[in-house]
């Protein structure tokens, strides 16, 4: 069945999943329905104790079984331990057909592929699959199809009910032994765990995993004791070093520091760049040296950001500590920097994935959004982008907050350079599809920007500020006149993911990835 | 012969290695006014031949938006150059650089070389521009005979590290040892009427050093600098570019000496400033370059 | 022209494209490329015109692509004929055989 931006939905995929096709970024929109709910056990007994020696053991008290979904978040990145030290204990005790619910993963996970392989893992759920995991799933050898979600969609997934978590683990840098978790005071600080509270809330069993036990009370806490079962103390979470990076040098990148550029003197050329305006930006080199360029203009103009939002870097933190920015709420951190910015600062706020992107709730963070600034692989003539694939078809990359995010703001800004290697950018038709093209307001390229044509009031600033400007057919050809047409990716039949949309619905398929065959 | 593109504006030219595919597919991006493609010291001895099909490519197929395509071909003491010549020729090169140049037969010998190229691939004789890079003490001394050698020849370039070497110092940074060459070079060649570059600047970290230096060789009459890395071009376009104030200040000049004059008076104050004819072609010049460069839409030009 | 010898032009740098040309019976062509989906079968066209330019007619070409334009296969092709052919230094034909 053809979808809304153009893609067929096998009619066996429709069937496998239960759900429906894409149909349009607010077709739920005043959706009324009735959230999902753990199964729990009362604690009543004082004297019980909720410390387990080891993951072997909270799995057999948690009745770890065949065919059961266990959840993790991605807070330590790529430093995370959590994931492979659980499954590695499922896998030792010979279970199968285990679902994965995690908020991503990512390379430091590869080690789980023999587990794919052997069966032990058949299903998949992940906002991303980065490294192996991903290439696994392209191979085909995940069992089930991969369904792969935006942050938003994550959340709505666990409320409405159709994944159900028997197990989450949530690793956490400090707990205490009747599980009150907190992302700071240890040796793993992460500054939140924004994507583990629904985990929390909804999974049958929460075991806690931390290295770093603390005495009691350990609050405020990120997530309640009174949700969490077991706490497992272990000898590492993660590395400290791959969770809280440094901070990244801002680039010195010309190609980079133009696209800034373009982006930054268009943003303040759009009415919605007054006092108070609220800002989303990503961490690639280009996004983070627009943000220091609109920083300048903020000054010169005296214009705050009333709110920062979103995966959070020192760069943003620099701009709240000097008072640009009002507040900044928060669920992820991406360098020390930010991480201690997030304990210690009061207007440093941390909010969970709910807060933050759910589109089923009853009015989420990404709704507020002035702005954007989102990277992406490709992004084609229709709007639509390309997160995931790359130009092989291989899975790698993540959805993220990128759909929720798009559909929020007022004005989505697309950053890309028109050429990744010898491959456009902008092209006719992307890949796959994750963020639809009736989100997405503008691309900036370093050749200049195009904007929606379903955005004259946007088109007004565009040429005011200055930027070259060009339709999106006309970066196309641009793209093309420098690398040739391209041809598109060729695939197997076989489905191996779904890109799900923020409501559930299916917005494209990933197929297996096959060897490129010569055309005769 | 004419040469309609001798003296275009040639702030900033890039220099780019013609075995690096990855920088020569758009350098048009960052707006250099010419780009440099180059088949010498860039290049590995056992690599000119391949960098050869590079360039004629790259001549031949890639867009550079207007962006003027300078090609930097080895010393006449090898047993490149000859065939650099022809490559160029047959690529379409605008500007064929000679190294190393230390007197006026020098570039003859290549003018020789070029007008047959011409002449083997169907080029319009004359088409291709030249200019003469200085790198000894023997070529700054000769520079009035370069200037004057050709019709083709556009300029001269100052190649600082290799000058320095010659007058057995080095950089230092602080310009000195280079004061005598640029000082000889940018004389010789005003007499000429040809233009005048300076030398690469290669500390990137030192953007504020970069500034200094491209301020003093524009004072000192400079066309234009050589440029290693794209982010040094806005620097030396905001440098040699004139302001708003130079251009209004400018326009003012050329309309009351054209006002004056009828009027038969020979000195006069613009702005609080003394004028008279000998301002003209200076005022008129700011107006050309502001056009050329892109920030002047007026008619007095 | 002649393949004397097995012959190498260009590198593995991101935008290149490194090609070795040995003696071969016909032309043998063998690609790999991060963007061999997309243009795969440009890069084979490219290539084959090329040596079809040069008068090549038995040749084993391996070209392991970086995500090279057109412009620099051609070159490396090229590079890699006329060393093969021991003539890559004078008297190339340009706007002839290499166009």
């Amino acid at each position: 069945m053809i979808n809304a931006v153009g893609r067929d939905i096998p009619e066996e995929v429709l069937k496998a999943t239960g759900r429906e096709v894409f149909q349009g970024a607010f077709y739920y929109d005043n959706k009324e329905y009735t959230k999902a709910a753990p199964t729990v056990r009362a604690n009543i007994d004082p004297k019980r104790s909720k410390l387990v020696s080891s993951i072997r053991e909270a799995l057999e008290k948690c009745g770890a079984h065949d065919g059961m979904t266990v959840s993790f978040h991605h807070h330590f990145r790529e430093g995370d331990y959590v994931v492979n030290m659980v499954m590695e204990e499922i896998h030792n005790m010979g279970l199968k057909d285990i679902c994965i619910c995690a908020s991503s993963l990512g390379k430091a996970h590869d080690p789980i592929v023999p587990y794919i392989e052997d069966g032990t893992i058949t299903k998949i759920m992940s906002s991303g699959v980065r490294g192996k995991i991903g290439e696994a799933i392209s191979a085909g050898k995940l069992r089930d199809i991969a369904v792969m979600y935006s942050h938003g969609g994550r959340v709505r997934n666990i409320e409405e009910g159709r994944v159900h978590i028997d197990i989450a683990f949530i690793g956490a840098p400090t707990a205490d032994e009747c599980g009150n978790l907190r992302p700071s005071g240890g040796k793993s600080n992460c500054g939140v765990l924004s994507y583990a509270y629904v985990d929390a809330q909804y999974a049958d069993k929460v075991v806690a995993v931390t290295d770093c036990l603390v005495p009691f009370p350990n609050i405020p806490a990120s997530i309640s004791m009174v949700n969490v079962d077991y706490v497992c103390k272990v000898d590492a979470i993660g590395n400290p070093d791959k969770i809280a990076t440094g901070a990244a040098k801002p680039t010195t990148d010309q190609r980079k520091l133009l696209m800034a550029q373009y982006c930054t003197d268009f943003v303040a050329a759009t009415p919605y760049f007054k006092d108070g305006f609220i800002y989303q930006t990503g961490v690639g080199g280009a996004s983070i040296a627009s943000t220091i360029y609109l920083a300048d203009i903020m000054r010169e103009r005296n214009i705050h950001m009333g709110l920062g939002l979103g995966g959070i870097a020192t760069p943003m933190v620099r701009l709240l500590e000097e008072g640009l920015i009002g507040k900044l709420v928060d669920t992820q951190d991406f360098d020390l920097g930010a991480v201690e910015s997030a304990e210690q600062n009061p207007n440093h706020i941390e909010i969970t994935g709910s807060e933050y992107a759910n589109p089923m709730n009853k009015g989420a963070y990404v709704n507020q959004l002035d702005f954007v600034i989102l990277a992406a692989l490709e992004v084609d003539t229709h709007f639509n982008c390309n997160v995931i694939t790359d130009s092989t078809g291989m899975i790698t990359g993540a959805q993220g907050g990128h759909p929720d995010t798009a559909t929020g703001a007022k004005c989505t800004i697309v950053i890309t350079p028109l050429l990744q290697g010898r491959s456009p950018a902008v092209c006719t038709d992307v890949t796959t599809v994750t963020t639809p093209g009736e989100t997405v307001d503008v691309v900036v390229t370093e050749y200049g920007i195009a904007v929606n044509p379903s955005r004259p009031d946007l088109m007004e600033a565009a040429k005011r500020c200055g930027v070259p400007l060009y339709t999106i057919e006309q970066l196309r050809d641009m793209a093309y006149a420098i690398v040739g047409k391209p041809d598109p990716v060729q695939f197997a039949d076989r489905v191996v993911g779904i890109v799900e949309s923020r409501d559930g619905t299916i917005i494209d398929v990933v197929r297996q990835i096959k060897e490129f065959d010569f055309s005769n | 012969m004419n040469h309609p593109n001798k003296k275009r504006l040639r702030r900033s030219m890039m220099f780019l290695n013609c075995q690096k595919p990855a920088l020569i597919k758009d350098p048009y991006i960052y707006k250099p006014d010419s780009i440099m493609l180059d088949l010498e010291d860039a290049v590995a001895e056992n690599q000119k031949d391949a960098a050869r099909f590079s360039l004629f490519h790259a001549l031949r197929e890639i867009d550079y938006h207007g962006v003027e395509r300078v090609v930097r071909i080895n010393g006449l003491d090898t047993p490149h150059w000859r065939e650099d010549v022809r490559v160029c020729v047959a690529g379409g090169a605008d500007v064929i650089r000679i190294p190393k140049c230390t007197c006026a037969n020098d570039v003859h010998v290549v003018e020789g070389a070029v007008l047959k190229a011409e002449e083997e691939f169907g080029r319009e004789k004359g088409s291709t521009l030249l200019m003469a890079a200085l790198e000894s003490c023997y070529g700054v001394l000769n520079c009035l005979e370069i200037c004057k050698s050709s019709d083709r020849l556009i300029g001269v370039a100052l190649s600082g590290g290799d000058y320095t070497k010659d007058l057995q110092t080095h950089i230092t940074g602080t310009g000195v040892e280079l004061n005598g060459a640029r000082q000889m070079m940018i004389i010789a060649a005003r007499a000429a009427g040809v233009q005048c570059f300076d030398t690469v600047f290669t500390n990137l970290d030192d953007m504020e050093g970069f500034r200094r230096e491209t301020e003093m060789i524009h004072s000192m009459g400079f066309d234009g600098k050589s440029i290693i890395n794209p982010r040094q071009i806005p620097v030396v376009h905001q440098v040699f570019t004139p302001t708003q104030k130079d251009i209004i200040f400018a326009e003012k000049v050329v309309r009351e000496i054209d006002t004056k004059k009828a009027q038969g008076i020979g000195v006069f104050t613009v702005d609080g400033k003394m004028i008279d004819i000998a301002f003209y072609d200076g005022a008129k010049r700011t107006l050309m370059l502001a056009k050329a460069a892109g920030v002047y839409g007026g008619d007095l030009i | 022209m002649e393949i004397k010898h097995t012959a190498v032009a260009g590198t593995m740098e991101s935008s290149d494209a490194l090609v070795t040309i040995e003696n071969g019976d016909g032309i043998q062509l063998s690609i790999t490329s991060p963007v061999i989906h997309q243009f795969g079968n440009r890069i084979r066209a490219v290539v084959l015109e090329t040596l079809e330019n040069l008068d090549v007619r038995n040749a084993a070409v391996t070209v392991v692509d970086r995500g090279a334009l057109d412009c620099t296969l051609k070159a490396r092709v090229e590079g890699a004929v006329f060393r093969a052919a021991d003539c890559s230094e004078h008297g190339i034909p340009w706007g002839g055989g290499v166009k």
